[in-house]
């Protein structure tokens, strides 16, 4: 019952005119985000965040959620109309959706995908409400054993289950675990990695400027070399008559919905996955379980429900161990992590004792961010269709520009611009190389609370790294995240003795 | 593609053995009574990097990464003029911002990028490229109080700070 009357508060911190202002206007934001091909949820996080420093942190971080659940409907407008996601998150939504865009229903098609969003949207919150207090309650007692071990399981996730090359994706931690290590040592107070005196490199770096370089930067030289051609927008007729109809036909798509829902949520939990593999995750879970699968990818209207439901729900999931423990649940929440550092917030389970209007105010602010977007959606959808064919080289500049300058905004040095510039275009070339990014941008977030856990652990224990084992909590989790490290040996072992069972039985 | 994942591994094999050498000024084992060494964190993190780069190359002899065995071009020549240009166009526009100031430097890179590279007219091109440093203007210098750097400019804009500081 303490939960109820805690989020009875927060609406009362969401419901204040400021917020409500800012959670539709960042709906809006993050739905025009959404829907615009090559920016997805964690762009618009990473270069809207500087704009942010006008309002006091709660009234900052349900904006931005705000723009991360409305990016998170817009991907499935230009999935539908384009056939091109509008973000990775929307992939699966272009399976089914643009082949019934195709056939001439594309309004049923967005419907669809809100409505299915919303139920998303709906059913995670009330799990992350559900679930967010206990788990809280239980990270009290966590000491820097427990969260270094909590780190190892973050960063383990994404070589056992993150599917990319694995020396690539090691490479990729541990660069941006160095990163946030440049500037002044925390504990000696000593200056190292300032690249022969540097002064820039004093103040440490930003993980703004990396985050911005890799997500705004990089991501639009990403999107003008791979979207040179042109493509062609379809057509939607929308009278609230067809979209009646279409919400009465959904209801035979309820249980995808749900399905898609849990599933989103508990995927959106880890680190390494998220609402990317979720919705994906989702749509082979819908097509396995249908009876008749051989409609998928023909313009069946659960192939957009599933998918975009677990979208949502898995934005909502990887909310819970930012909030709950500090430990992000995808890109999008690493950097509002970092966003709650530099607000001057301790992120971690202490937000729930010390923070309660924080909190709270976000978790509230999320119920009326997904009533918001459908609202939005559905309303402006004829406004969306004219933003796709808004043209790229419009869009581009206005972006560059807002890099820049808010590259420039936090510790106002050029310096930081350049580095931004150059972490742009090195982060471009990695890409195309296929070295993963988010590992990258979520170790130089947890970086340096990684380092101070470790070296204060060691410290207490005379430099026995038994002690991560030893606490019954920190053990059981890092020997999950031995797991996890190990799972790439483990599958090759498994390759190769079926291989020489195999081989045995062919002699 | 192939010889772009050798060169990149290469030069990230490089920049590892740097930051080694760079965190190895601080002492990198145990301090006694201190703990790990101010050192310690970033060169052992450095060191695993230097790994992985090798484990890299050694996968790219044996030819195990798509990239390695993939004979298409890393850029086609045009994608390459285009992103040249692009990055060109920003690195311009950034080292502007010491002589004309943000506010000189704004409007110039939206003329480029809209007129040239987007061949828009010279109206939408206009106003977006005014448009742009009057709302830049007002929401970080007016709103947020973030003085963003002026170069030559200065001088001009002691009118502005009166009429609204």
């Amino acid at each position: 019952m303490e939960t109820i009357q805690f989020l009875l508060d927060g609406f009362v911190v969401a419901l204040q005119p400021m917020n409500l202002f800012l959670v539709i206007v960042g709906c809006a934001v993050g739905l025009f985000i959404g829907a615009m091909p090559g920016l997805g949820s964690v762009n618009g996080v990473a270069i809207l965040l500087p704009v942010t420093f006008i309002v006091p942190p709660t009234s900052a971080i349900i904006f931005l959620a705000a723009i991360y659940y409305g990016a998170m409907y817009g991907g499935a407008i230009s999935s539908i109309m384009l056939g091109i996601p509008g973000a990775s998150t929307a992939v699966a939504t272009t399976f089914d959706g643009r082949p019934l865009a195709l056939k001439g229903m594309a309004d049923k098609a967005l419907v669809a995908a809100a409505v299915a969003s919303f139920a998303g949207g709906t059913i995670s919150i009330l799990l992350f409400t559900a679930f967010a207090p206990p788990l809280a309650h239980v990270a009290l007692a966590f000491g820097s054993a427990e969260e270094f071990a909590l780190m190892m399981l973050a960063f383990g996730t994404f070589i056992g289950l993150g599917g990319d090359d694995i020396p690539k994706t090691l490479f990729s931690i541990c660069i941006g675990l160095v990163m946030s290590a440049v500037g002044l040592d925390i504990m000696s107070g000593q200056p190292r990695l300032i690249f022969g005196d540097i002064p820039g490199f004093f103040h440490g770096i930003n993980f703004l400027v990396l985050a911005i370089g890799i997500y705004g930067i990089g991501e639009i030289l990403w999107t003008i070399e791979s979207s040179q051609g042109e493509v062609s927008v379809s057509q939607a007729v929308v009278s609230v008559r067809r979209i009646l109809d279409a919400l009465k036909e959904l209801l035979k798509s309820a249980k995808t919905i749900v399905m898609g829902s849990f599933l989103g949520f508990f995927v959106g939990l880890l680190p390494a996955a998220g609402a990317t593999p979720g919705s994906i995750m989702a749509y082979g879970f819908a097509k396995t379980m249908s009876k008749n699968p051989e409609s998928y990818g023909k313009g069946n209207i659960n192939g957009v429900a599933a998918p975009e439901s677990a979208n949502n729900a898995a934005s909502t999931g990887s909310m819970l161990p930012m909030l709950t423990l500090g430990i992000p649940g995808s890109p999008t929440t690493a950097i509002l992590l970092g966003g709650m550092v530099i607000w001057g917030l301790e992120p971690g389970p202490r937000l729930f004792v010390d923070q309660t209007e924080f909190v709270w105010g976000l978790i509230a602010s999320l119920y009326m961010a997904n009533f918001f977007s459908i609202v939005l959606n559905i309303a402006f959808i004829p406004i969306f269709v004219w933003v796709l064919k808004l043209s790229f080289t419009i869009l581009a500049p206005i972006i560059f520009v807002l890099c820049v300058v808010g590259g420039y905004a936090p510790t106002q040095d050029m310096h930081d611009v350049w580095l931004m510039l150059l972490f742009g275009v090195v982060g471009y070339l990695m890409r195309k190389l296929d070295y993963p990014m988010a590992p990258m941008v979520l170790a130089i977030v947890l970086g340096p609370l990684a380092e101070s856990s470790m070296r204060q652990s060691l410290l207490q224990s005379h430099g026995s790294v038994w002690v991560f084992f030893e606490r019954p909590i920190s053990g059981g989790i890092m020997v999950l995240a031995l797991l996890l490290f190990l799972m790439p040996a483990i599958k090759v072992g498994k390759k190769l003795i079926v291989a020489r069972r195999t081989g045995n039985a062919g002699k | 593609m192939r010889r772009a994942e050798l060169l990149m591994a290469i030069a990230m094999a490089i920049f590892s053995a740097y930051l080694m050498w760079m965190s190895a000024k601080l002492p990198i084992g145990w301090v006694p009574g201190r703990g790990p060494g101010g050192g310690s964190f970033p060169f052992w993190l450095s060191f695993a990097m230097l790994i992985c780069t090798v484990w890299i190359i050694v996968r790219w002899f044996r030819r195990t990464t798509p990239q390695s065995r993939s004979s298409e071009p890393f850029f086609d020549s045009r994608s390459l003029t285009l992103v040249l240009l692009v990055i060109g166009a920003l690195v311009t526009m950034v080292g502007s911002i010491y002589f004309i100031g943000v506010y000189g430097a704004l409007p110039l890179f939206f003329v480029f990028y809209m007129r040239f590279l987007g061949r828009h007219s010279w109206a939408k091109t206009m106003t977006l490229a005014l448009a742009a440093p009057v709302i830049t203007f007002f929401f970080f210098e007016i709103l947020l109080h973030i003085t963003l750097p002026k170069g030559a400019t200065e001088t001009l804009f002691y009118p502005l700070y009166d009429i609204f500081m």
